[in-house]
Formats: structure tokens, sequence, C-alpha cells
């Protein structure tokens, strides 16, 4: 009854505080790109430079941007059920896949508007099959999820490994990579999208799949709040008693849950694969599976927080490497250190200065109170 | 003054020399998702480029790729800024390099480790297997056991490439030589995981062998402690590792990265840079095995008398030493 | 029972001993127009208190009142944003509850404050083990805590394990980890909410002899009859305030009622006789293991008829909990069969709370937050729990949210929820607020079963009399109602047959009419047919103590 029950105003928790947490994350990293004797004041310029200042940079901060959307939602989604997925990366990798196996099966037979909903399919079908796993380990065996996701990771790392190293290698090649797909399986880069309206833009690997995200976002937004599947995942997130309480079937909530997960983790490869690369090769998650969790985190698993910090990290990502690229002496462990920083002051630490703000807050008000009682 | 009147020097008898002109050149390297302390290949780059730097004075630019997309980015930007020529690290950077070149028709490219056929890019490969063919001759000749391992790093066709020169060698002497092969990891960080590396080593000994050849980037190290700890042999890779663990380091397969990198630099500056396939095996000194006062105990003159023999067979060809990647198998193992 | 018994008799000796108590003139503890607010929320508005030494002194008012914000300024968990606090007449700066302990005061919370692997001993050591040898400050200790047990006829076995105690005795260890400390003042936090009646009256007869020693004892709680039944003063709170101090002599239970409510209470319920129609659910010797192996259901048998309410009696954690979670489908059974209609359900046929649910069997969970409701949901989502895959929740992909907030609103008009929002965040509404609306959503649907544990759990007095009232009504239009309830009083003014339980058995099953709380309180602790006589097992506490 008598817990402390202090709330700020809605413009003070989801705008102010995230700001000064950014702020703040740049402070300490301008002081680290001082310590090393650059001036920071030119660093922040380069990155936000590099981020957004001309068509090219935009364009690659997008394309980065698209792929946190897909892992930040596949995170945010089994995180409404209270399920830490932690298997975004390997979801990714099995997806892209799906992805690769597809246009290497259909390239030379059919259009692009054939293979590209196949070719979604696919994704979806594979990373959801990736991440069922783990979700009927946990529903039925009660191996837990963060564990069992991990070790996904690693098993679709070997398993892409030995795939592109033993059977899809194209012949001759020393590279691990397949064959490149035929220009039929290839996602119109957005250039090239641009340029049939007579627009032009200078290349980047942004392409048509930032559509699918923007629409795979709307979806997670009703699925989650509007449908009776959210409102089931949600119930389960939140109170697990209530929801066999109230005749929910919690492993078959958790089992589909995790495959939606995976599905929109899965995602990334039709970016990477059908979208940039144009055939299957390694590491092309880059981590991305992981950085969703931290997108997903500060973007409070709401598709519209997740836009937002998907962008912000895109701005990382894309002005990081413009930054490595202009300033020599700050290397790609810095660009690290430096997004490192971003998430422990927006992630780990989001609530930090939430009692500070608070006290000033109160104080405010109640001076005000005080005064207009005067 | 000096400096300048060297580079105003090498830019003259350039061209004089060359159709490939430079005034200034502007050199550039793009590193691979290892970075350039991966103690394999891209820190070979790493310390050719360093040496270009520090006897001529001359700057180059660098990027370090963290994701795939990077790489034609980085490289794309490198030409933009007018770098040239510019150097790819790896294989996996094939296709970027390929892709910009025909972009920027006027800027050399050279890319290490893979081929790429176009008539501004330099193809930079090794016949590791020839190498690795030589140290396996060594260790199976220092075998008492009959048994040789190889450790290698991520499992990627170089690797195997390296794996199947070396067994191959092994057998050329000791025909019933039984050959432990194991890879690390399949992850890049698989270059970097001693621990792992001393695990795979100690199990390898375990079974039956007396002799290991590391090809694995940093996770060798923790090989070569295992084998000095068990009193077994190791075998080092890229440059000469002799020094690490000396006495029971048999000898290092050294592959000279950082010669062809400086190579590229020097070269470009002299005006004699040239497009095409380089591929250096033991006719061209761009494989060898590592001779030093740390491991010359170990070395007997039957040993020298036999690689050197067959060395001369590989160069004329009488020997061919299967090369892995050529059809993705390996007859020896 | 025995130990309770053994110790009844010598409070009994010891309290023929009683001398009057004293009365001195500084009051023991003197609050000064106390203050706090959580932003806009003012839990405390310049509260005054005095409790005189040597005195039980109750403080009754409704949740949110502000009794338990009180008692943590007072022990130090918060700090008052104003108001002064004295301690036998000087004043207290008390920051935290290390302040508290050193000023002499004491608190027993609602939920004990005991590691349940430790023994009696080391949980009294604990925090005050003075010195870092254990091994030496614990054989001081366990002559201080054999001469408090004496001295306040507190008996306990120092080396038993708490876990291994029955909750009656668990709180004699929180009393006397209270008194190692030398508190001369003690807080009891709604100490009886976990205690049969029998150990409720030893408790009181502990806080006699401990009012007899001159301690000064507050008493929280919300029954009224315990406030009569042991208190020497009583004060009263209502939203933040004290509104009221009586000498509890001159005053009554409905005086004090009205007091805590501002308006008149009904507290009586009025109904008619029943009159039993058809079996509707029978359960033929059910039982039901959890995760960890324990029998918590062990061969229970019981029918439930059309127009009849049959209540559980027991102290909880003896079985009522699973029985409400296997009639409502949420648990397994492992033996023995539930008929609802048509359909029987076995070990070999399970069922489900969703198909249970479409039976017409609505189920009030006993704790609404871990199960009823779900706090963090809008009310809106709280009202169609267990019903949102209804049609007329749902389009073929979309939710209907009109139609679900609609339906909401219609439950807050028709059972009086307050504030009528369905958007707002069901944890904000009041304990009372919130339970009401988790029984419009179950007794909405006029289901031909319901199901209810503690309908009343932290619900106030004026919520009480109107759920009572829609209870019976609905007894009343034929349905079936299946009461659990831990307050006896309640089990005893609604049901029509009560049912008591120990154990995960049924050890009574009488008519209402006939019962009294003795005989069920009897029956709760068991000690109802197995031997009112010499149990064996506790002889050894009564050793430890007199040795």
């Amino acid at each position: 009854m008598s817990s402390p029950n202090k709330t700020l105003p809605g413009w003070i928790d989801i705008g102010l505080i995230p700001l000064i947490n950014i702020a703040l994350a740049f402070l300490v990293s301008g002081f680290v790109i001082w310590l090393i004797g650059e001036d920071p004041i030119e660093a922040v310029k380069i990155m936000i430079n590099g981020a957004f200042g001309y068509d090219e940079a935009l364009g690659y901060t997008l394309y980065y941007t698209t792929n946190f959307i897909f892992t930040g939602l596949a995170v945010a989604v089994a995180f409404h059920a209270s399920l830490f997925n932690i298997g975004g990366e390997g979801q990714a990798y099995i997806g892209g896949l799906g992805v690769g196996l597809l246009c290497l099966l259909l390239d030379q037979y059919v259009p692009l508007w054939v293979i590209l909903p196949l070719a979604i399919i696919a994704s979806g079908l594979f990373g959801a099959a990736w991440a069922y796993v783990p979700a009927y380990l946990q529903a039925y065996r009660g191996s837990h999820i963060v564990i069992t996701t991990i070790m996904f990771n690693f098993i679709a790392a070997a398993l892409m490994n030995y795939l592109l190293v033993n059977v899809l290698i194209a012949r001759g090649s020393g590279s691990p990579e397949s064959r490149v797909f035929e220009e039929t399986a290839w996602l119109p880069f957005m250039h090239e999208i641009f340029a049939w309206f007579g627009a032009e833009i200078t290349r980047s690997p942004l392409n048509l799949s930032i559509v699918l995200a923007g629409f795979a976002s709307i979806f997670v937004w009703f699925f989650i709040w509007h449908t009776r599947w959210g409102y089931a995942i949600r119930m389960l997130g939140h109170n697990e008693n209530a929801a066999q309480y109230s005749g929910i079937d919690t492993k078959r909530v958790i089992i589909g849950t995790m495959c939606l997960s995976g599905a929109l983790a899965s995602f990334v490869g039709i970016n990477e694969i059908m979208g940039v690369h144009h055939r299957i090769l390694l590491e092309f998650t880059a981590g991305y599976g992981f950085t969703g969790i931290a997108v997903s985190l500060m973007g409070r698993n709401h598709p519209v927080g997740i836009i937002i910090a998907s962008l912000l990290f895109g701005a990382l990502y894309q002005g990081g490497a413009e930054l490595a690229f202009e300033i020599p002496t700050i290397q790609k462990e810095m660009i690290t250190t430096i997004q490192g920083l971003v998430i422990l002051f927006c992630g780990a630490l989001a609530f930090m200065i939430r009692p500070t703000l608070e006290r000033i807050f109160s104080n405010f008000t109640q001076e005000n109170k005080t005064a207009v009682v005067e | 003054m000096k400096k300048l009147f060297q580079t105003a020097a090498a830019s003259f008898i350039a061209m004089a020399a060359a159709t490939s002109y430079a005034d200034e050149i502007k050199p550039a390297v793009v590193f691979d998702m290892g970075g350039k302390f991966d103690k394999s290949f891209n820190e070979g780059v790493y310390n050719g480029v360093e040496k270009f730097k520090s006897e001529t004075g001359i700057e180059y630019k660098e990027f370090e790729v963290t994701n795939p997309s990077q790489r034609e980015q980085a490289i794309r930007k490198m030409a933009q800024r007018g770098s040239n020529p510019i150097i790819g690290v790896g294989f996996a950077q094939e296709a970027a390099i390929a892709k910009v070149a025909q972009e920027y028709p006027d800027i050399h490219f050279t890319i290490i480790d893979a081929v790429v056929d176009l008539p501004n890019v330099q193809s930079v490969v090794f016949k590791e297997h020839e190498g690795s063919f030589l140290v396996g001759v060594l260790a199976a000749m220092a075998s008492e056991t009959n048994t040789v391992g190889f450790i290698g790093g991520m499992d990627i066709p170089l690797i195997q490439k390296f794996a199947c020169g070396y067994a191959q060698g092994a057998k050329y002497v000791k025909g019933d030589a039984s050959v432990l092969s194991n890879m690390t990891g399949t992850t890049p960080s698989a270059w970097n995981d001693p621990g792992k590396g001393s695990e795979l080593a100690k199990s390898q000994f375990d079974r039956g062998a007396d002799v290991i050849f590391a090809a694995a980037g940093g996770t060798g190290i923790g090989v070569y402690q295992a084998a000095k700890d068990a009193g077994k042999l190791a075998i080092g890779v890229d440059s000469n590792q002799n020094h690490l663990q000396p006495g029971t380091m048999l000898t290092s397969m050294t592959k000279q990265v950082d010669v062809a990198a400086y190579n590229t630099f020097k070269t470009a500056m002299e005006g004699t840079w040239k497009p095409g396939i380089l591929s250096l095996g033991l006719a061209e000194n761009g494989v060898d095995w590592a001779l030093d006062d740390n491991n010359k105990s170990l070395i007997t003159d039957a040993m020298t008398a036999k690689v050197k023999e067959a060395r001369e067979e590989i160069v004329a060809g009488k020997i061919s030493v299967h090369d892995y990647m050529e059809d993705n198998s390996c007859p020896s193992l | 029972m025995t130990v309770e018994q053994i110790a009844t008799s010598r409070s009994d000796v010891a309290g023929g001993q009683t001398a009057p108590p004293t009365t001195s003139k500084t009051p023991a503890i003197e609050l000064k127009s106390i203050s706090k607010s959580f932003g806009p929320v003012k839990a405390n508005q310049n509260v005054d208190l005095k409790v005189l030494p040597g005195t039980i002194h109750g403080i009754i008012g409704e949740n949110g009142a502000g009794k338990s914000t009180l008692m943590s300024i007072l022990y130090g968990f918060y700090e008052a944003d104003s108001g002064d606090i004295f301690i036998n007449g000087k004043k207290q700066d008390i920051r935290s509850s290390k302040d508290a302990i050193s000023a002499g005061i004491g608190m027993v919370h609602q939920h004990f404050m005991l590691v349940e692997t430790f023994t009696v001993l080391e949980n009294v050591m604990l925090g005050a083990e003075g010195g870092s040898l254990l091994n030496k400050s614990s054989i001081s200790a366990r002559d201080e805590l054999l001469r408090l047990s004496q001295e306040y006829s507190l008996a306990v076995d120092p080396d038993a394990l708490i876990g291994e105690l029955p909750v009656g005795l668990q709180q004699r260890v929180e009393i006397l980890k209270a008194l190692y400390r030398g508190a001369e003042i003690l807080i009891l936090d709604e100490p009886t909410g976990v205690l049969t009646p029998q150990e409720t009256e030893q408790l009181f007869k502990i806080l006699d002899i401990l009012r007899s020693r001159g301690v000064s004892i507050i008493l929280i709680t919300h029954k009224l009859q315990e406030i009569m039944a042991i208190t020497d003063r009583v004060s009263v709170m209502r939203a933040g305030t004290m509104v009221s101090e009586r000498e509890t002599k001159d005053t009554s239970k409905n005086e004090l009622a009205e007091l805590m409510v501002g308006r008149k209470v009904l507290l009586e319920v009025t109904k008619a006789d029943a009159t039993p129609q058809e079996t509707l659910l029978e359960a033929k010797e059910i039982s039901y293991r959890d995760e960890d192996g324990i029998l918590r259901l062990d061969n229970v048998s019981l029918s439930l008829r059309a127009g009849e309410i049959v209540g559980i009696a027991g102290v909880s954690g003896n079985g009522q909990t699973e029985l409400l979670a296997a009639l409502s489908g949420i648990c397994p059974l492992h033996q023995g069969s539930i008929t609802i209609g048509d359909r029987e359900i076995t070990p070999q046929t399970p069922s489900s709370a969703k198909e249970i649910r479409e039976f017409g069997v609505a189920h009030v969970p006993e704790d609404r937050h871990r199960m009823g409701m779900v706090t963090a949901f809008d009310a809106k989502e709280v009202a169609i729990m267990g019903y949102h895959d209804d049609s007329s929740y749902n389009g073929t992909f979309l939710m209907n949210t009109k139609a679900v907030e609609n339906h909401c609103r219609q439950l807050m008009q028709d059972y009086d929820v307050r504030p009528e929002d369905p958007n707002l965040k069901s944890a904000n509404f009041s304990g009372g607020n919130q339970q009401k609306l988790v029984l419009a959503r179950e007794m909405d649907r006029a289901p031909k079963i319901l199901l209810v544990g503690q309908p009343t759990r932290g619900v106030d007095i004026g919520a009480i009399e109107f759920i009572h009232k829609n209870l019976i009504k609905m007894r009343d239009t034929g349905s079936a109602i299946l009461l659990v309830s831990v307050e006896l009083e309640e089990v005893l003014s609604l049901s029509d047959r009560i049912i008591v339980m120990f154990e995960g058995r049924i050890v009574g099953d009488v008519s209402a009419k006939d019962a009294d709380a003795c005989q069920l309180g009897l029956l709760m602790g068991n000690a109802g047919e197995e031997g009112t006589g010499t149990p064996s097992d506790n002889a050894v506490v009564t050793g430890e103590v007199s040795r």
C-alpha cells in the first residue's frame, strides 16, 4: 500500500532520460578520445557527418538500421514472453542459409517477384526452426533458453562453416562462399529504385529490405498489443501463474513466440544475402544478433523505440567506421568502446539518473505548488 | 630533403621505366575481419607495410573491417580518396576488390590470398602446400612415433591447403606415417585461442603424435607451449617463430606475406607494379622453412639433405604437391 | 498442539503473576505530527500517536490508511517528511532500522524475516553476533536466549531448524529476536494473519506476559475482534490521518468499523437458508503431488450442489490452494476423478483451465497478484483474462479493443470498481477495487460453479460487505460456490456447509449451522479427532527449555 509510487511525466521518461544517457555516453567517450590525444569535438563531428552527412553515409546507416530493426524486434517479441533470446545471431545466420538456398535453387528459373515472397518464407522457416529447438527444450525439458540459444549460435556457426567449406563452396574458389546468384535473385538497391524514378543517389548497400523492416515493425506492434496471441504472450511474460490460470497453453506460447522471434531475426538474411552480398558467405551476421539485444533494451521492447534505437546503432556503426577511417589513431577497438559505452549508459544504466531526475522534478513541482499556495 | 630527393629520383626512374606511373604514391591497405593484430596474415601484411613506412617515410591509409559490408565500402572509400595502390587482405575481399577495381580502372589493387582477374589487379597467392610439404618432410623424419599432427585455425579451404601439403610431405618420406588433423574452430576467434590450441595439442600428443604443425595464428602459441611442456616438437607458421620456444620448435613454415605487401608498395613507388597473378611458391621463395640458431640442434644433416632434395624436385616439377583448393579435396589426408 | 498447550499452561502461570501495568507519565513512544508523501500520495498527514509504557496499543485502519507507512517511519525504513519521534521522552532521529533497534524498538513483520535453513539460535544471533568468533558468542547467546525464553515463557528449542517449525513458533522466534536485541517497544504488523485461532490465542497470552513485564506493544491489525480482545487503547487511521483514539473498554466493534470506513457498516451477513439442488461438481478421492513430490492433496472427495456455498476452512498452506487449482484445471490430478456435468476428468483424461472454464466454472484465485490479474496490464485487459479467446472480443486477426473496453466499463459500473477507467493500469487500483474487478470478471458470466479463494483478502470493510452480498446473491440464483478463506468468521457467516482441510486431507465436514469457531479451530490444527492428548514430538522442546 505504501510502496513508493513516484512517477515522472512521459516526456521525461521516454524523451529526456535517453537523451541524457546518450549525452553521458558521448561525454565519457569524448574523454577517452581526449586521452589518446585526439580532438573529441572533431571526432563527434566526423561521426555525425559520417552517419548522416551525405546520401551514401545515410544509406549505410539505414542499411545497418535495417538489420538492427530485425534483430531488435526478435529480442523484443521473445522478451514480452519473458524469454531472453540470445540466439538472434544464429537464427539470422541460418535464416540467411534459407534465403541463400532458395536463391541458388530458383534464381535461374523464376523472376524476383516469385523469389522474394518465397525467400521471406524460407528465411522465416529456417530462422523459426533454429529457434524451435531451444524453445522446445525450454517448454518441455526446462533447459534454460539463454544457455540453449547461446549454444545454438555456435552450432549455427559450425554448420554454416561446414556447409560453406564443404558443400556450397563455388568450384575453384578459395573463398568459402557460394556462387553469386543470378541478378533475378537480387533485391533492388535503394539507389536503383531511386534511379527508376529519375532521382540519383550514391550507391550504398541500402536495399528494399528496409521496407520489409518497416512492415515487420508494424506487424509486431499489432501482433503484440492488438491480437489475442500477443495478449497471451504478454500475460505469460508478466505472470506465468496468471497465464496458466487464464487457460493459456504456456508451452505452446513459448514455442510460438520463439519461432516468431527466430523468424524476425532471420530477415537479416534477406537484407544481407539477397540485398547486399548476393551469395552465401561466412560471418555475414557480424554480431547484429547480439546488438539486437541492446537495441531492444534501449527501445524498451517497443517497435517505435526499436526503430529509434536501431537508427542510433546504425549511426554508431557507420559513423564509427567513418571515424576509424578518418582518424587513424582511432582503431576499431575504440569504436567498440564507444558503442559499448552507449549500450552501458542507455541499456544497463538506463535508470541510473532516474532517481536524481525524480528528486529534481519533485522538488520543482513542490516548489511550484507552494508558490501557488502562497 | 634526402627523402624527397629519393622519392623524386624513384619517380623519375619509374616514369622512364614503366607505363604505370606514380608521382606521389598514396598507398592504402584494408585489413580483414580478424584485425591487423591477428597473429596471422593480416599481421603479416601490417608488418610489411610498416616496414615500408619506416624505410620510406611514406604514410599509408588503413582500415580494419568489422563486418562483410565494410569491405567494399572501405576499398571504395580508399579509391575515392585517391589512394593508389590499395591492398586488400584475405580471400574474403575477393568480391569487393573485383567490384571496386572495375569502377576505378586507373587505380592499382593488390589482393593477397585470392585471385581477381582484372587488368588493374595484382593477385598474390602463396603455394602454402609446397612449404607445408617441406615441413611435413621434416616432421616425419623427426618423429619417433611415426605420427605427426596438424592443428589449423578456422576450418577454411586455405588451411586445408596447409594440412594437405603437410600430410603429403610426411607421407613422402614415411609412407606409413599417420597424420592427425584438427581445426580449432569455425569462427574467426579460432585464430586467437591459445587455450584451445594447447588442449588440441595435448590430445594429439595423447594420441601418439610427437610433432605438431600449427597453422592457426595466435592459437599456435598454445600449441607451442603445450609441446614444450610435453617435451615434444612443434612447427611454427607464417613468420619464423623458432624463437618462441627454442629447443622444441622444430622449424617454421614461413610465408612471405610481409614481403608481398612490402613489395606491392615498393614496386608501386618505383613504378614497377604489375597486374596479374603472383603465385609465390618454393621457386619464388614465397614460402620456405626456417633454420636458425634456435632449431639447428634439432635438424640433422639427413633431414637437411632430404628436404633439399624434396625442394629441388618440387621446383623441377618432379614432385607435384597437391593443392587442396583446386578441387577441395586432399588425397593424402 | 502440545507446544501451545504446554506454553499455554506456562503463560497461565505467568499470567497469574501479572502486576497491573505501571503507568508512568512519559509515553514510551510519542509521534508528533508525522507527515510523509510519495509523490502526490499523502500517506501520512500530521499523524500524532502516544503509546504509554507497558500497554498494548492497537492501530486499526483500512488498507492504504497509512498504518504500515507510519510504522515504517518509526522503524527507520522511511524518513518522515516532517514531524518528530520521541522515545521515552527523548527526541530520536531514526534513519535506519539500526537506529530503531538501538532506541529499543523491535518489529515483528507480517512476513517473517527468518533464514529457514538456520537454527533458532542462529536466527536470533544473526546481525547481533557481537564478535567475529561465532563459537564464543553463540555460547553466551544460548544462555541469553534461554534466559529470555524462561522470563517471557517463550518456549522454543534453540537448535531447531526454522523451516521445520510451525508458523506460530516461527513468530515466537521473531519476538525473541527483538527481545534479544534489547527491545522494550515491540511493533507487530498483522501478526495473526497466518495463525490458527488457537495459535492466535497463544500469541495473545504471550503479549499479555510481555505487557506485564513492562514491554510496550503496538499491534497493527484490521481485525476488530483482536483489538477488542487484547489492546488497552486503540487508534484509528483513515486516509493517512489519525481520526480517533479510544480506550478499548469504552468502544465497540461497530463504532471502530464506522470510524475506519467513515460510514455505517453492516458487519453481519444476512442470508436465507440454502436450498441445494442437483450436484454440479463431484470430486472423488483426488490426489496431487507438487513438483517436489510432496503430497498436497490427499484423497479429497467433495461435491458441490447448485444453490449452496461450501466453505473450506483451514490454516493456509494445507491444500486449499491446490484444491482450487485442481478443480479449475490448473494443476493435474495424480489420482481420483472430477466430474463436471458429463465430463469425467481423471489422470488419464486430463483437462485444462480453458476447458473447465468452458464448462461454466469460474475461478477467483486466492492471491490476485499471483494469479488473478496481471498488474502490468490495463484494467480492460485484466477484465477479459481467461475469456480473451472469446469471439466477442476478437476479429479474425486483431482484437476488438472497443468491445473489450466496453465490457470492462460495464463490469466496473455493475461492480462499483473505482476509478471507472478501463485504460488505467490495474496496479494503480486499490486492493479492494482490484479484487472487485477480478470478482466482476468471474461472476459476470453467471457461472454454474464459482470457485472463490480469499474473496476479501486485503479488501476494505466497505467492499467486504458488497462482496459478501454478491456471493449470497449468486447462490440464491442457483450457482454452486466453493469458498476458501483463512478468515474463519467469513467461512462461518457465508457457508452452508463447512469442510476443514489439514495437510491436504479433509478432516472435518460439518453443517454451518452446527459449527462454531472453537470446534473448527481445533479441526484446523488437526486436534479435533487425533487426540487432544499427548503427541510426544514436542516434548523435546520443553526438555530444551527446562534444561
